[in-house]
C-alpha cells in the first residue's frame, strides 16, 4: 500500500516537473539539432516526433543569440520587468496601508466596502476589463503602459491577502506599543508590517506571477506590440520559432522561478494564511 | 474629538488611496457598464432596454462560448478538487517530504504557460510525441489541438497549473486537525476510512468552500493557456467566453461586451451568495448537531450501531474550533495571550 502510494507521487511528481525539465534541457541544444528534431513541427510531413530530452550535444549558442543577436527578446523583456515591478510596488504599498486600515480600525462603510474588494476579487479578469477599458478610455490613457500598470496596483487581492494576514497579529501587541507612545504609522511601519512580512512576499510572489504571465491587457490596453511583455511575445513567436524558444523560455521562467524558490516558505503559509476565514 | 472618531478618520486615512483607485478603475465604471448594456448608438446615446441582451442571448458564439465554459467547469472542477483532495492525503504525514512534494506541485503557479508552449506543442500535435506512443499501442490517434479532443488538452493543463495551490490549502485544513485526534481515533478503534470519513472530511468542509471558490476563479484563469493553445479562434470546443469577451474588444462592440460581462457578473454573483448562506447553514447544523451529541444518553446505551459514531473527543472540541476566531487561535498556539493578561 505504502509502495503503490509512493510511487502514484512518484510517477505524478516526474510528469508535473516534465514540462519544465524538457524546456531547460532542450534550451542547451544547437541550430543543426534543433532543425533535425524539430523542424517538421510547422512544416506537414508524416513522421512522429521523438521524445528527445537530452541535447546530443551541449551547447551554449541558443543562449548566445537570445542575449547577444537578437535585442528583440532583451527588449520585451525588460517591458515585462518595468511593468511587473511598477504593478508589485505600487500593489504593496496601496495593500499594506489598506489592509491594515480594514484589519484594524472601525470606520463607517467598513464591511460593504470589504465585502465589494471580495466580490470584485472573485470576479474573472474579462468582467472589469470592459470597466477598466472605459476609465482608462476616458482618461486618455489607453495605448501607454500606464493603462496597464495602474489597474494592476488597485485590484483586490492584495487588501484581501494582506487584511486576513493582518486579522491574525492580536491586537494586544499593537495597543502596547501604542501605550510605549508609538504614533499610528509608527505601530505599523514598526509593528505591524514586520510581523506580516511573510503575508508581503507571498503577495510579492503572486503578484509578480499574476503579471509577469499577463496576456489579456497588454493585448487590449496596448496598441504597439513593440511594447508587448514577453509573455505575449512568446505566445506569438511560437510560429515562426527556431531553437531559440526554449532558450527564451528558460529567460521567461527565470525571474519567477528564483522569486518561488527563495520565498518558497512564506509563499506557502500566505496561501494558506489567504483561506484562513 | 472623540477616540472612536480618531479611530475612523485613521482608518479612512489607511485605505483612501487603495478606495480611489478601486473606484476609479473598477467600482465606478462597473456601473457605466451596466448603463451601457442597456443603450445602442456608437457613444451610447439611445436608450434600448434588454435589446442588447436579447441580442446576446440569441448568438451563436454566446451561446457556444457560455456552454463551453460551463462544461469545462463542470468536468474540471470534480476533477481538480478530487485529485488535490487525494495528493494531499497521500502528501500529509510524509514528514520532511512534504514541502518538497508541495513545491514540485506548487511550481506550475508560477511558470508563464508561454515558456513551456513547446513541450505541449511536442507532445499533442498532430505527429507528437502523444499520437507515437498511442500508434504504437495502437490506440486510435487524435489531432489534440485541433479537434474537439483541445478539450481534454485544456483540462490537463488546468489541473497541471492548479493542483499545487489546492493541496496547500488542504494540506492546511489538514494540518490543523489536532494530532490527538488521531490517536484518540485509534484508541477507539476507528480504522483509516473512518477517520476520512468523520474527522478529516467534515473538518476540511471550510477547507473546500474556498478551494471551491478559487478552483471557480482559476479556472476562468484558463483563458490564458487556451490562447496560448489556439489564439483567437482556437477549436469550436474550447470558444471560451473569454474568447467571445476579448473578440468583442477586437470589434469594438461596447455593447454586447457590457451585456457579457454584466451575464457574467451576475451568474459569480449568484453562485457566491449561494456558497456562503450554505456554509453558514452548515456551520449552523453543525453547531447544533454537536450540542445534540454532547447530552449524556444518546448512542452509547445502544448495543449495536446502525453507523459508526464519531468518537468521544470529536464532540467536546468540535465546537470550540468552530466558534473560534483568528485571535483565539493564535493565543492557543502561543500561549502568549493568555501570559500577556496575567501579566497585567
Amino acid at each position: 500500500m505504502k509502495v503503490l502510494k509512493n510511487t502514484v507521487l512518484a510517477l505524478l511528481s516526474l510528469l508535473v516537473v516534465l514540462p519544465f525539465l524538457f524546456t531547460v534541457l532542450n534550451a542547451f541544444m544547437g541550430s543543426e539539432e534543433f532543425g533535425r528534431y524539430y523542424g517538421w513541427l510547422n512544416q506537414d510531413a508524416e513522421v512522429y516526433l521523438a521524445f528527445h530530452l537530452f541535447p546530443d550535444h551541449w551547447t551554449l549558442e541558443a543562449f548566445f543569440q537570445v542575449l547577444l543577436s537578437a535585442p528583440d527578446y532583451l527588449m520585451k523583456f525588460w517591458n515585462s520587468m518595468g511593468i511587473t515591478v511598477s504593478i508589485a510596488a505600487g500593489q504593496i504599498l496601496v495593500s499594506c496601508l489598506a489592509g491594515y486600515g480594514f484589519s484594524k480600525f472601525q470606520f463607517p462603510g467598513r464591511y460593504p466596502l470589504f465585502v465589494l474588494v471580495i466580490l470584485l476579487m472573485m470576479m474573472p479578469y474579462q468582467v472589469t476589463l470592459v470597466s477598466n477599458y472605459i476609465m482608462l478610455d476616458r482618461l486618455g490613457l489607453i495605448g501607454g503602459y500606464a493603462a496597464v500598470i495602474l489597474p494592476g496596483i488597485f485590484s483586490s487581492f492584495g487588501v484581501f491577502l494582506m487584511k486576513q494576514v493582518m486579522d491574525g497579529i492580536p491586537r494586544d501587541v499593537l495597543e502596547a506599543a501604542r501605550l510605549d507612545g508609538a504614533g499610528q504609522l509608527g505601530v505599523l511601519v514598526k509593528i505591524a508590517l514586520p510581523i506580516s512580512r511573510g503575508g508581503i512576499a507571498s503577495l510579492l510572489v503572486l503578484n509578480f506571477v499574476d503579471n509577469w504571465n499577463m496576456v489579456e491587457q497588454p493585448l487590449v490596453f496596448l496598441e504597439d506590440s513593440s511594447m508587448y511583455p514577453l509573455s505575449i511575445f512568446l505566445a506569438d513567436s511560437i510560429q515562426e520559432s527556431g531553437m531559440e524558444i526554449f532558450a527564451c523560455g528558460v529567460l521567461a521562467m527565470l525571474p519567477v522561478l528564483l522569486l518561488f524558490a527563495y520565498f518558497r516558505d512564506e509563499l506557502i503559509s500566505g496561501l494558506s494564511a489567504s483561506a484562513l476565514k | 474629538m472623540s477616540l472612536r472618531k480618531k479611530e475612523a478618520l485613521v482608518g479612512i486615512a489607511l485605505t483612501l488611496p487603495f478606495l480611489s483607485g478601486f473606484l476609479l478603475f473598477y467600482i465606478i465604471p462597473f456601473f457605466i457598464t451596466g448603463f451601457y448594456s442597456f443603450t445602442s448608438g456608437i457613444s451610447g446615446m439611445y436608450f434600448a432596454g434588454f435589446r442588447n441582451y436579447a441580442e446576446v442571448f440569441a448568438s451563436h458564439a454566446f451561446r457556444l462560448a457560455a456552454y463551453n465554459t460551463f462544461r469545462f467547469m463542470a468536468a474540471g472542477i470534480p476533477l481538480i478538487l478530487g485529485i488535490s483532495l487525494a495528493l494531499s492525503l497521500m502528501i500529509f504525514g510524509k514528514t520532511g517530504h512534504s514541502r518538497i512534494f508541495q513545491s514540485i506541485f506548487l511550481y506550475p503557479m508560477v511558470i508563464p504557460v508561454g515558456s513551456v508552449v513547446m513541450y505541449f506543442q511536442v507532445v499533442f500535435s498532430r505527429y507528437g510525441v502523444l499520437n507515437r506512443i498511442l500508434y504504437q499501442l495502437g490506440l486510435p490517434e487524435s489531432d489534440w489541438l485541433e479537434s474537439s479532443s483541445a478539450f481534454l488538452v485544456l483540462l490537463f493543463l488546468y489541473l497541471w497549473k492548479n493542483c499545487g495551490y489546492n493541496i496547500v490549502l488542504f494540506l492546511t485544513g489538514l494540518n490543523g486537525i489536532p494530532r490527538e485526534y488521531l490517536e484518540d481515533a485509534r484508541l477507539n478503534g476507528a480504522g483509516k476510512w473512518q477517520y476520512f470519513r468523520y474527522i478529516q472530511l467534515p473538518l476540511l468542509m471550510p477547507s473546500f468552500l474556498f478551494v471551491f471558490v478559487m478552483s471557480v476563479i482559476n479556472s476562468f484563469k484558463c483563458f490564458r493557456e487556451a490562447y496560448l493553445l489556439g489564439g483567437q479562434y482556437p477549436d469550436e470546443s474550447i470558444y471560451m467566453l473569454q474568447h467571445f469577451m476579448n473578440n468583442n474588444f477586437a470589434s469594438l462592440n461596447y455593447q454586447r461586451l457590457s451585456v457579457a460581462a454584466i451575464l457574467v457578473f451576475l451568474v459569480i454573483f449568484a453562485l457566491i451568495i449561494l456558497l456562503f448562506s450554505w456554509n453558514r447553514h452548515r456551520e449552523k447544523d453543525m453547531a447544533g448537531l454537536i450540542r445534540e451529541k454532547a447530552k449524556p444518553s444518546a448512542h452509547r446505551a445502544k448495543g449495536r450501531r446502525s453507523e459508526p459514531e464519531p468518537p468521544a473527543f470529536y464532540r467536546e472540541h468540535r465546537g470550540m474550533l468552530l466558534n473560534e476566531t483568528g485571535e483565539q487561535r493564535i493565543q492557543r498556539k502561543t500561549g502568549r495571550g493568555q501570559e500577556g493578561r496575567r501579566r497585567r
